[in-house]
């Protein structure tokens, strides 16, 4: 995939098959150090210490339509090219932590791309799920939590139109100020 | 984030939204994009994009939902259109650059793009 954010969105999409609830996607940009660390932690029905082994295999899948799942051997490679790696962590009834990490400057790293979109992506979920999506650059933090959003719409759903815009504006704007140096 | 702000924004949305959930909800059109790995492989997330700003830009108010794989991984972006009264549509190989199309002829003309549809669902009603 040709950006990070396609990636992400792609573990996402396996929190919610997962049943997860909710899910805490943490973004870390550090220049000085050079390095780039996702983490991706749901409350979904997690996996035994055998499947979180052989999810990285290419032809394991969890899902009965087709037998071959590429998601996360495909986000590991990704990270491997670049000086990094992805680790799984699972509990069974718990939830799992998919952490991925990169050289910021590699040559090979992808762009994280349109971040927004991914959240929207979430965020539009048919199955309600809240995300925490909390971004840093170098010590500038972009944070939102839709849960918090839900909280005040009541019933409203977030794919109600005008949220919809709101919400799209909102991060917009908020991933904005991240790259722009602070004065 | 300027927080108290955008809580005070979230209030004043929430109660213009209260108003006229109800008719949307029980009268409205509903798009679903598949959003699996074949999906955001294929291109989905730019379908969705692109589905969100046309309606915006014609002012459609019409709910957008994305949904995981659901078995016709060929065919990704899937797209489904469901308005209330006909049957559910299913476009296949939906691109951004046929989103503008779909949204006219469908939503606006109200005549499916036939050339562009590989399932039909009649609901009961």
């Amino acid at each position: 995939m040709r950006e990070l954010s396609l990636h992400i969105l792609d573990v996402l999409e396996n929190s919610i098959e997962a049943g997860a609830t909710r899910i805490e996607l943490w973004i870390e940009e550090n220049l000085e150090s050079d390095t780039l660390r996702i983490v991706i932690r749901d409350d979904g029905r997690g996996m035994s210490e055998e499947l979180a082994q052989r999810v990285l295999d290419p032809f394991v899948t969890t899902r009965t339509t087709r037998h071959v799942g590429l998601g996360l051997p495909l986000f590991a490679a990704a990270a491997e090219r670049c000086n990094g790696g992805l680790w799984i962590e699972s509990t069974p009834g718990e939830g799992t932590t998919v952490t991925a990490t990169f050289q910021h400057s590699h040559v090979d790293r992808a762009p994280l791309g349109d971040m927004a979109a991914t959240v929207m992506a979430v965020s539009l979920s048919e199955r309600e799920v809240d995300i925490h999506y909390k971004h840093s650059v170098d010590g500038q933090t972009f944070e939102l939590d839709t849960a918090d959003i839900r909280r005040e719409l009541g019933v409203i759903p977030l794919s109600h139109p005008r949220v919809r815009k709101w919400l799209q504006s909102l991060l917009a704007e908020g991933l904005e100020t991240l790259r722009t140096p602070a004065s | 984030m300027p927080k108290l702000k955008t809580i005070e924004d979230l209030k004043k949305l929430r109660d213009e939204a209260q108003r006229d959930i109800k008719v949307r909800l029980e009268t409205g059109t509903k798009i679903t994009v598949g959003m699996g790995t074949c999906g955001i492989a294929a291109g989905a997330r730019e379908t969705m994009h692109a589905i969100l700003q046309e309606l915006e830009k014609r002012e459609i108010e019409a709910h957008v939902t994305t949904v995981g794989c659901i078995g016709m991984c060929i065919k990704e972006p899937l797209v489904d259109i469901e308005q209330a009264g006909n049957p559910r549509i299913t476009y296949g190989n939906v691109m951004p650059d046929m989103v503008p199309r779909l949204i006219e002829e469908h939503l606006i003309n109200g005549h499916v793009v036939e050339e562009w549809v590989i399932g039909r669902l009649h609901t009961s009603e």
